[in-house]
């Protein structure tokens, strides 16, 4: 029987000859992730259970970006214990400060994270690095805790659901909007517990930022990960970065899917997700008059130099509706540097916007951007769950970077073409 | 494993933000994460909640973020267990891992009122709506894990054990 990439990568991190979806598995882990909200709890619960070194320190990454640069006395309290922990243990890669970036931006983008990886972060969004053709996905504080002890975590091995996405992109759209319209199909748990596998001929025409963002946004139909097959365009990504070997892994042709979804992305058009789901979706010609408070660009899911290039495209000469709040967030140092460099922070800052430094911030209601009651925003985040980004009265409509720049020039929900 | 108390119900997709709102995870104080469980859904959850009371939640219960100061506020709120009838994978991982019992069942929601009493009985597989005269429900089994698991007292103390035992047979 034929075996999917998922279930590969994973056999080659135990000792099995076989494995297949529905089995339980102890694994190795290649990189283990988690941050400054999720990390105190591991720390803690590691050091109770007896935890004097970390598995492998150049395996272990603490990133605090959650609520830095520090918010207040709390979470300044718990950056001070991930802080004391990575220094204590010595880990290999250290951020802080200036080098903090958005982890699920970060780790790629400094090539700790490769293809035929297994990942496991203390964060939800770790589901990002699918992208790469690794297998990835969030756990909680507890089983961070145990691999930064044991080096292995406990997985059910996932059935795949097959996503073939096929034709050409219409103008506007991206990653954003291809992964918004397949959740908005299968619902907020339409692959609970599932891989999802990302195939078809548009693939290869997806640039690692769409496949980040789409592979970011799985755990948002409720799936364990989401995986594309590496290619060309993954192979030219990490061949500047890595410092190690990586390896490409893809399914067989007559590897088992639990499920396939046919998208012709011909159709789509620039997504929506109106509050208070992200299955909430509708496409820019639906949307109607919905006026607008904010606008945030940035998150792990589009805070990329890509996602600002396409932003400052629309906003360059224009500058946001006097009634709009615009944020604009690069989510690691190199992104706010090339933007720099690229010009794009002098476009953002003609078009009134606030330039904040990489952090997680309003994309949770963090800060950085917080929302009365009544106030709605367009984000370029994850979720628009009630009370995600401030006041439980207040709402967020979740869109791509394009979406969002058009919307914060017109001071309603729009898309670029209607500048 | 038995449970008795009063039901808390809730709908379909209870996601993390709703169990424990971001704005309070900077502490991992789990009395201080129990005084605001469910806050904005129910202002008045945590001062009604009485200990051994029971949520009741439809599909998807605990979706979204992976915090898990969300299965710790539930459970230091007093709630004794959550019967859903489906629970997003990293909340179910995350409460089996710190011992938070929890059980699916795709029939309950629809026989049950919040305010209601309800038995668990995790061995052997059933529910009793108390003062109900209706045929027990019947609840999903816990995979031997994850009974492993519960039985040791969460994954920490499950690996500790295993490392003792590995030891003592060399």
């Amino acid at each position: 029987m034929g075996m999917t990439i998922t279930e590969k990568i994973l056999r080659d991190h135990t000792d099995l000859k076989e494995l297949h979806a529905g089995m339980l598995i102890n694994a190795r882990v290649d990189i283990a992730l988690g941050n400054d909200i999720t990390a105190p709890f591991a720390i803690e619960e590691f050091q109770k259970a007896g935890g004097t070194d970390v598995f492998d320190r150049d395996r272990v990454i603490l990133v605090p970006d959650h609520f830095t640069p520090n918010k207040d006395i709390q979470s300044a309290a718990q950056c001070k214990v991930l802080r004391e922990f990575v220094r204590r243990q010595n880990l290999s890669h250290t951020f802080d400060g200036g080098t903090v970036g958005i982890e699920h931006a970060l780790l790629p983008e400094q090539g700790l994270v490769l293809p035929g990886d297994l990942v496991i972060g203390a964060d939800s969004h770790t589901c990002t690095y699918g992208a790469l053709g690794a297998f990835a996905t969030g756990v909680g504080s507890t089983d961070l805790a145990a691999v930064m002890l044991t080096g292995e975590a406990w997985f059910k091995v996932p059935e795949s659901m097959k996503i073939v996405l096929h034709g050409n992109l219409r103008r506007w759209v991206s990653g954003k909007d291809l992964i918004l319209n397949i959740i908005g199909r299968i619902g907020v748990d339409g692959a609970r517990y599932r891989a999802m596998e990302f195939t078809g001929d548009t693939v290869a025409r997806l640039g690692m930022a769409d496949r980040f963002t789409m592979a970011n946004m799985v755990i948002e139909a409720g799936a364990k990960n989401g995986i594309f097959i590496p290619d060309d365009v993954t192979e030219a990504y990490v061949r500047e970065r890595a410092k190690r070997k990586w390896k490409f892994y893809d399914s067989d042709p007559d590897a088992v899917y639990a499920s396939t979804l046919d998208v012709d992305v011909s159709k789509i058009e620039p997504q929506v997700a109106f509050p208070h789901l992200p299955s909430n979706t509708r496409g820019i010609s639906e949307v109607g008059e919905i006026r607008i408070d904010q606008v945030v660009i940035g998150s792990c899911t589009n805070g990329r130099i890509e996602d600002l290039r396409v932003a400052a495209g629309i906003l360059k000469g224009r500058e946001a509706a006097p009634s709009v709040r615009l944020i604009v967030i690069p989510a690691t140092p190199a992104i706010y540097r090339a933007a720099l460099q690229e010009g794009l922070i002098e476009i953002f800052l003609n078009a009134n916007a606030v330039i904040s430094p990489p952090t997680c911030g309003p994309c949770l209601g963090g800060y950085m951007g917080i929302l009365a009651d009544g106030e709605r925003a367009v984000a370029t985040t994850n979720r628009n769950f009630v009370g995600r980004m401030g006041h439980t009265g207040s709402e967020v409509y979740l869109a791509s970077p394009a979406v969002a720049a058009a919307s914060a020039v017109l001071g309603r929900i729009a898309g670029p073409d209607s500048l | 494993m038995k449970f008795r108390g009063k039901v808390w119900k809730f709908g379909d997709n209870i996601d993390t933000d709703a169990i424990i709102p971001a704005r309070y995870l900077t502490t991992t104080d789990p009395a201080e994460l129990a005084r605001h469980c469910m806050e904005d859904l129910d202002a008045e959850f945590a001062a009604k909640v009485g200990a051994d009371d029971i949520i009741v939640a439809g599909e998807n219960f605990g979706c979204g973020s992976s915090r898990e100061h969300a299965p710790i506020a539930i459970k230091a709120a007093g709630i004794a267990c959550v019967v859903a009838r489906s629970f997003a994978r990293i909340f179910y991982r995350n409460a089996f891992n710190m011992g938070l019992p929890i059980f699916e069942s795709a029939e309950l929601w629809d026989r049950v009122a919040g305010g209601q009493h309800i038995e668990v009985d995790g061995d052997a597989g059933k529910i009793i709506i108390v003062g109900s005269e209706a045929q027990p429900l019947s609840i999903e089994p816990i995979p031997p894990f994850m009974q492993e698991l519960i039985r040791d007292g969460g994954l920490m103390r499950h690996i500790a054990l295993k490392k003792q035992h590995a030891q003592g047979r060399k």
